[in-house]
């Protein structure tokens, strides 16, 4: 039984029949990879585990809980955080205040007014927020604004609130999308001592190649809104099937 | 309590505090040290830090805060009517009358965000104004304004003596009472309307600095931010821009009780979209976000004002007299619809300006300047303007 | 029923101007993506060209009578104006139908204040915030309505309808029921059909042209049409000029029904928001169907039956905010809204 269970989802818009009987079964404290040729429906599964998408059918379970129609800050709750395509951070406060503020939301979520205590226990969050700092190498830039920070810092900055809710599955979308090498190597570097250090799912959306063998410990490959193949990286690679969703080499002998 | 406070923080207290209350010496000289203008100086001062709570941390722009002050004054005067002439109750009432309206009109308007929210508040205000011009008549006296009467039923203190319209006071001392000290050739007048209006001003001054650095205020620089990954993050943001939305509510409030406080009468002019308008306009100029920035816009707002609209086209027709007679008559011309009945043409004017060349306001203009003076000696860039007063210096504490 | 009749008619000639009003601010809002605070300063403007063409064309020339006296003995001043001296008879129809001329007027004036307005500030705040574009405009709608109010003074203006169209005529008869039970005056239904005109117009515009097919591709999606290497610019201001004649039409000829005062263009522009809110943001259909909707609800809270439904309390004045209160409640995006307008 997997942390993340997903059966016989399946979403269409309008003609177009985006999830077709998706099944995936994500199992504890692994790195999974989900990846797929453009248009093959990953973003769609995507908005399906974080209640942007409602799926005609099927159900998605975290920890045999389901998750379809709850609201984003219900769906944190639950012990899922998410790191976006393109890095969502608090551009206008601190790299500091950026992660107290996940820090504070993971102690308590529900609402408090609080605004007499300056910082309620101020120094436990500031030391939590500080480590993690120190975990994804921010620690020097903690008062700077987050909206200074180049695009490969502003993802570790993104990973640090993540990783200072201590979740249970962390979603990836494209982390490494227009990075450049360099900084797409660093990101799979961190991501690889953030699964060794912390007890955490990772769930991977990714075109990059690249990135998928050297993280992951399974894939999903994901054509026409379809799981065709579900195995091991290595076994992966020279799969036929893969190769014709990729390639294209349609013609079947 | 003033422990908890960084060491930064406690200066600034103290600084605002000494200059709040020494301000019958520090505005007699630009002549503005008279009571009525003082007064107004700290009421709206009140009133744009309230604004200030909502606008400057989450970002949401209303366009309806004077109804709030409107409902203050009418509830104010309603409690000095009914209650009692001391001012207290009154003051208590308009706030939690202010805040229950506030937590209505913002439980509807914060179902949406951005241009839909500054709309929806527009429209409430308009409304509550149309409801205490004509609607509610039996309630607001409609255009005549509401005021103390001889007649009132006063149930604590109506023993005022016949014939004799009662002036709001604080356990006995009248709001309008002053005493006029004689100092360095200057006429200081110490009024204790203003002290009343003052001290409430350090006190709700000291509450917003509280909630700029509690944990409270930090979620609500993050829904400024970022709404998307504040939700992503497990808060809800619902009920903390309410909240917001009714803390700057009750400032509102409070200040209409206050100008209520000073002069017992109350008009739904005092909820005109202008008059919302011009909260916004103290807030940007000074500073939106900004600690001190809006009592700051609100004091300038209000000088300029004072001083405009004292001004008429005699006045500018003397200051020209040196020049040709051609020459006075055209500026003259110029300059005097902006002046007396003018002054909103030169607000709406002031307004465009600072949003067109000032959008940070006098404090970020400030900071801008003294960035420019140390640049040259220090070396490198200077890493962005983390020393807002936002942003909160001096975090290493 | 006669009853019932009557208030839809009372309703119409309001519900077109919000209709027309809305159709403008809708059309900024959905091209430029800019709310326009100073758009009830256009529908303000509008009627104030109706006040300066019909004073320009009332100029008289005054002649001091050879024989006549006055009543107190003095020469009489004979007033004649210039357009009747100049034109005889076609002068004196030309002051009598000035609210028509004034439309012509108005179209230029309009055209020239709606692109300057565009190219000389809204141009600059596309891509500034939305908090920052709603404050400029807001600034230049106070300041326009003071400029007139410095010129035009503070009190309404009366502005007569020409005289053909005056009085009113018993629309109840002519639908074959009891006489004088529904009696509308002329103006109101010419204003109606005048707004049907140019909201038709409007739409026709946008459905038939290629100009009005861009436009409305890019009220759906702005960046696409951008991308595609058309230049939106001049879309832009040739939009919120249109949008500018518009509104300024539907002030112009609302005069003989409302004077044109300094804050007209306020009182009409916050219930124009609460039209467009409830119709659904960034919706022209929807605009135009609030914008009447709520003119006829309006017409009908007035009634003396809903006062004293009320307890004497008179809520037309109010009305319109609590439907839209109801509305938001229920249907958060409008009637007509679509998903992801203006969500941020």
């Amino acid at each position: 039984m997997g942390i993340l269970e997903v059966k016989g989802v399946n979403k269409r818009f309008g003609g177009l029949l985006a999830l077709d009987d998706v099944n995936l079964s994500i199992k504890e404290n692994s790195i999974h990879a989900i990846i797929g040729p453009n248009g093959a429906g990953k973003s769609t599964l995507l908005n399906c585990f974080i209640g942007k998408l409602m799926p005609d059918t099927g159900t998605v379970m975290f920890n045999n809980k389901s998750l379809l129609g709850l609201k984003p800050y219900e769906i944190n709750q639950t012990g899922i955080s998410r790191v976006f395509q393109t890095p969502e951070v608090f551009a206008d406060l601190t790299v500091e205040e950026n992660v107290m503020i996940p820090a504070l939301a993971h102690r308590d979520g529900a609402f408090h007014l609080s605004a007499l205590k300056a910082m309620a226990r101020e120094r436990d969050i500031r030391e939590q927020a500080e480590k993690i700092l120190v975990d994804v190498g921010l620690q020097d830039d903690r008062h700077q604004l987050a909206s200074a920070m180049s695009r490969g810092n502003k993802r570790r900055l993104e990973m640090a609130m993540c990783l200072v809710q201590k979740p249970k599955l962390l979603l990836l979308d494209e982390p490494t999308a227009g990075m450049a090498r360099a900084d797409t190597n660093n990101t799979i570097e961190l991501l690889k001592v953030l699964s060794d250090a912390h007890e955490i799912t990772f769930v991977v959306i990714e075109h990059d190649m690249h990135v998928v063998f050297s993280l992951a410990d399974r894939i999903s490959v994901l054509s026409q809104g379809h799981v065709i193949v579900e195995d091991h990286p290595s076994n992966i690679k020279g799969h036929p099937k893969v190769q014709e969703a990729y390639l294209g080499t349609t013609e079947t002998q | 309590m003033l422990k908890t406070l960084r060491t930064n923080d406690t200066a600034l207290m103290i600084l605002f505090s000494l200059i709040v209350l020494a301000g019958p010496l520090i505005l007699a000289p630009f002549g503005a040290g008279y009571p009525d203008l003082m007064q107004r100086f700290a009421i709206y001062g009140i009133f744009a830090i309230g604004f200030n709570i909502l606008f400057g941390l989450t970002g949401y722009l209303s366009f309806g805060h004077a109804a709030f002050l409107g409902v203050g004054s009418y509830s104010a005067v309603w409690m000095l009517k009914l209650l009692s002439i001391n001012i207290v109750p009154a003051i208590i009432f308009a706030v939690v009358v202010s805040g229950l309206f506030a937590l209505l009109i913002g439980y509807i308007s914060l179902r949406r965000s951005g241009i839909y929210f500054s709309i929806l508040t527009l429209a409430f205000a308009q409304m509550s104004f149309n409801l205490a011009y004509s609607v509610l008549t039996p309630i607001t006296n409609g255009e005549n304004g509401l005021q103390v009467e001889l007649d009132d039923p006063r149930i604590l203190d109506s023993a005022t003596g016949p014939g004799q319209l009662p002036v709001p006071s604080l356990f006995g001392m009248d709001m309008s009472s002053t005493s006029v000290v004689h100092f360095l050739g200057m006429d200081l007048q110490f009024n204790v309307g203003f002290y009343v209006s003052a001290l409430i001003l350090i006190a709700v001054f000291y509450l917003s600095l509280r909630i700029f650095r509690s944990p409270f205020g930090m979620i609500l620089r993050a829904i400024k931010s970022n709404q998307t990954r504040l939700n992503y993050t497990g808060f809800n943001s619902r009920p903390y821009t309410l909240t917001a939305f009714v803390i700057s509510g009750m400032y509102a409030g409070l200040a209409g009780a206050l100008l209520v406080c000073m002069d017992p009468l109350a008009g739904p002019e005092r909820m005109q979209w202008t008059a919302s308008g011009e909260v916004v306009l103290m807030t940007i100029l000074g500073g939106a976000g900004t600690l001190v920035g809006p009592v700051l816009g609100a004091g300038m707002i209000k000088y300029f004002e004072n001083i405009f609209s004292r001004m008429n086209d005699v006045m500018v027709h003397d200051w020209f007299s040196a020049l040709p007679g051609w020459l006075n008559d055209v500026l003259t011309n110029v300059i005097s619809p902006f002046l007396g009945s003018g002054w909103q043409m030169s607000l709406g004017l002031i307004f465009m300006l600072v949003v067109i060349f000032l959008p940070g306001g006098l404090v970020e203009g400030a900071n801008r300047i003294m960035n420019r003076v140390q640049r040259p000696s220090k070396s490198g860039p200077v890493s962005g303007p983390v020393d807002r007063t936002t942003t909160a210096n001096s975090k290493e504490s | 029923m006669d009853a019932f009749l009557l208030q839809i008619l009372n309703g119409l000639d309001k519900g077109s101007a919000y209709a027309l009003i809305a159709l403008g601010l809708t059309l900024i809002f959905g091209t430029l993506g800019v709310v326009n605070f100073a758009h009830g300063a256009l529908f303000m403007i509008g009627a104030f060209c109706t006040v300066v063409l019909n004073s320009l064309f009332t100029l008289t020339k005054v002649t001091i009578s050879a024989t006549e006296k006055t009543p107190w003995g003095t020469p009489l001043e004979i007033h004649t104006p210039y357009v009747q001296l100049w034109f005889g008879d076609i002068g004196a129809t030309m002051i009598d139908y000035s609210v028509f001329w004034s439309l012509l007027f108005a179209i230029p004036v309009m055209l020239i204040v709606g692109v300057a307005m565009e190219r000389g500030l809204i141009k600059h705040f596309y891509k500034r915030p939305h908090a920052d574009q709603i404050l400029v405009t807001f600034g230049l709608a106070i300041v326009l309505q003071e400029i007139i109010k410095q010129i035009f003074g503070a009190n309404p203006i009366p502005q007569p309808a020409p005289d053909a169209f005056v009085g009113s005529i018993d629309i109840g008869a002519m639908l074959g029921m009891a006489q004088n039970t529904v009696i509308y005056p002329i103006w109101r239904l010419i204003y109606f059909l005048f707004s049907a005109i140019v909201i038709g117009g409007v739409f026709a515009f946008l459905q038939y042209t290629t100009f009005g097919m861009v436009v409305r591709a890019g009220m759906a999606d702005r960046e696409t049409v951008g991308l595609l290497g058309i230049n939106i610019d001049r879309r832009f201001t040739a939009m919120f000029g249109l949008a500018a004649v518009v509104t300024g039409l539907a002030g112009a000829m609302y005069t003989p029904i409302l004077s044109p005062n300094y804050h007209m263009g306020m009182d009409f522009l916050v219930l124009c928001f609460v039209v467009v809110v409830v119709g659904g943001m960034g919706s022209l259909t929807g605009a135009v169907a609030a914008g009447f909707l709520l003119g006829i609800l309006e017409s009908f809270a007035s009634m003396p039956a809903v006062k004293e439904f009320l307890l004497g309390f008179s809520i037309d004045q109010v009305i319109i905010y609590l439907v839209a209160v109801i509305i938001l409640l229920v249907r958060p995006r409008g009637l007509m809204g679509r998903k992801g307008v203006m969500e941020t």
